[in-house]
């Protein structure tokens, strides 16, 4: 069952009223894909939230031309999963930069982990994201999105270059497929339940 | 009832004359939310059916949530439902948290702070059907 089969106005049946909300957050850098993976496995819907400006609003497509407020409001890729007996799993995409970290700490409470997803040509832009997760105890998987003009790199190679933990799944993957997101979530919630019981 | 309390930047000067000072924008100017009820982008809240006092003044938007809150949701997808960005949507559902006007439903799994792992399962289960 998709979202999409709850989601309409004539959806009355039970499963429709939510008892139990999970949350999954997907990091990483600007323009690495967040969007298309919370668009490949649910169905997308806006979510604002506020920001205070307190340095130029570079490299956020959003925020371009508005340099003069002081606040202004996010758009957040926001999506949601509907299963069976009011289990919800939502998916927040996280703005990467740092400056947004005061949002990340309140979508992170409670969370099943995240999926920190990485472009090989910008390895940088994800460290920020992985950072976070490590210095909370966050259960995180990598998902290298495999862009057509970069270059392969094993899994290990990448492991490496993060100077990721052992136990840290990294797939490989094109998260503009459903089955390549979805495998991505199985994959943490695996590895989060692996840390519930360790 | 806890609902009756006044708010900190109001003031009464009698019963009917309700609040001196009058909500400017939707969250009476205000930017950050009160503390108390934790309100988490997936918190579950739904109506207690209670009405609302006569002293207490609902903006429209607040009404529209209260509305929403008849069947059990979620500030993300309230927010999303209302087009108000989620931290306004916070503030307002705090206020009618605070009037009794809503309520958590309990997920005795989040108490941790972590979801409980029968809960991962079944979402393991449902993912892997997909």
């Amino acid at each position: 069952m998709n979202s999409a089969a709850c989601d309409g106005p004539s959806a009355r049946d039970a499963d429709d009223v939510p008892l139990h909300t999970l949350k999954i957050l997907v990091a990483g850098g600007f323009g690495v894909g967040k969007t298309t993976f919370v668009g490949a496995v649910s169905e997308i819907r806006p979510l604002r939230t506020e920001e205070v400006l307190t340095d130029v609003s570079e490299g956020v497509d959003d925020l371009s031309g508005v340099e003069a407020k002081s606040t202004t409001t996010v758009a957040m890729d926001f999506g949601r999963l509907t299963f069976s007996g009011g289990v919800r799993l939502y998916l927040f995409g996280t703005p990467g930069q740092e400056r947004f970290w005061f949002m990340w700490d309140q979508i992170a409470y409670g969370a099943v982990g995240a999926v920190v997803l990485v472009d090989t040509r910008r390895l940088t832009s994800s460290f920020a994201s992985i950072d976070f997760f490590e210095q909370r105890g966050i259960p995180f998987v990598i998902a290298v999105n495999c862009f057509d003009d970069a270059r392969r790199y094993s899994t290990d190679e990448i492991r490496d270059a993060l100077d990721l933990d052992p136990d840290v799944p990294v797939l490989l993957t094109d998260v503009r497929h459903r089955d390549g997101a979805k495998a991505m979530l199985v994959r943490l919630v695996e590895h989060a339940l692996q840390m519930s019981r360790a | 009832m806890s609902g009756m309390e006044e708010t900190p930047r109001e003031r009464w000067v009698g019963r009917e004359a309700g609040p001196v000072v009058r909500p400017y924008a939707v969250t009476r100017g205000r930017t950050r939310t009160r503390g108390g009820l934790v309100i988490d982008l997936v918190t579950i809240l739904v109506a207690t059916g209670r009405t609302p006092g006569d002293r207490v003044w609902l903006s429209r938007e607040q009404r529209r949530l209260l509305e929403l809150c008849r069947r059990p949701s979620t500030p993300a997808d309230l927010a999303s439902e209302t087009d108000l960005p989620f931290r306004v949507v916070q503030i307002l559902l705090e206020d009618l948290h605070q009037y009794g006007l809503i309520e958590e439903l309990p997920q005795p799994e989040r108490d941790s702070g972590r979801p409980d792992p029968q809960i991962l399962m079944r979402v393991l289960d449902e993912l892997r059907r997909m």
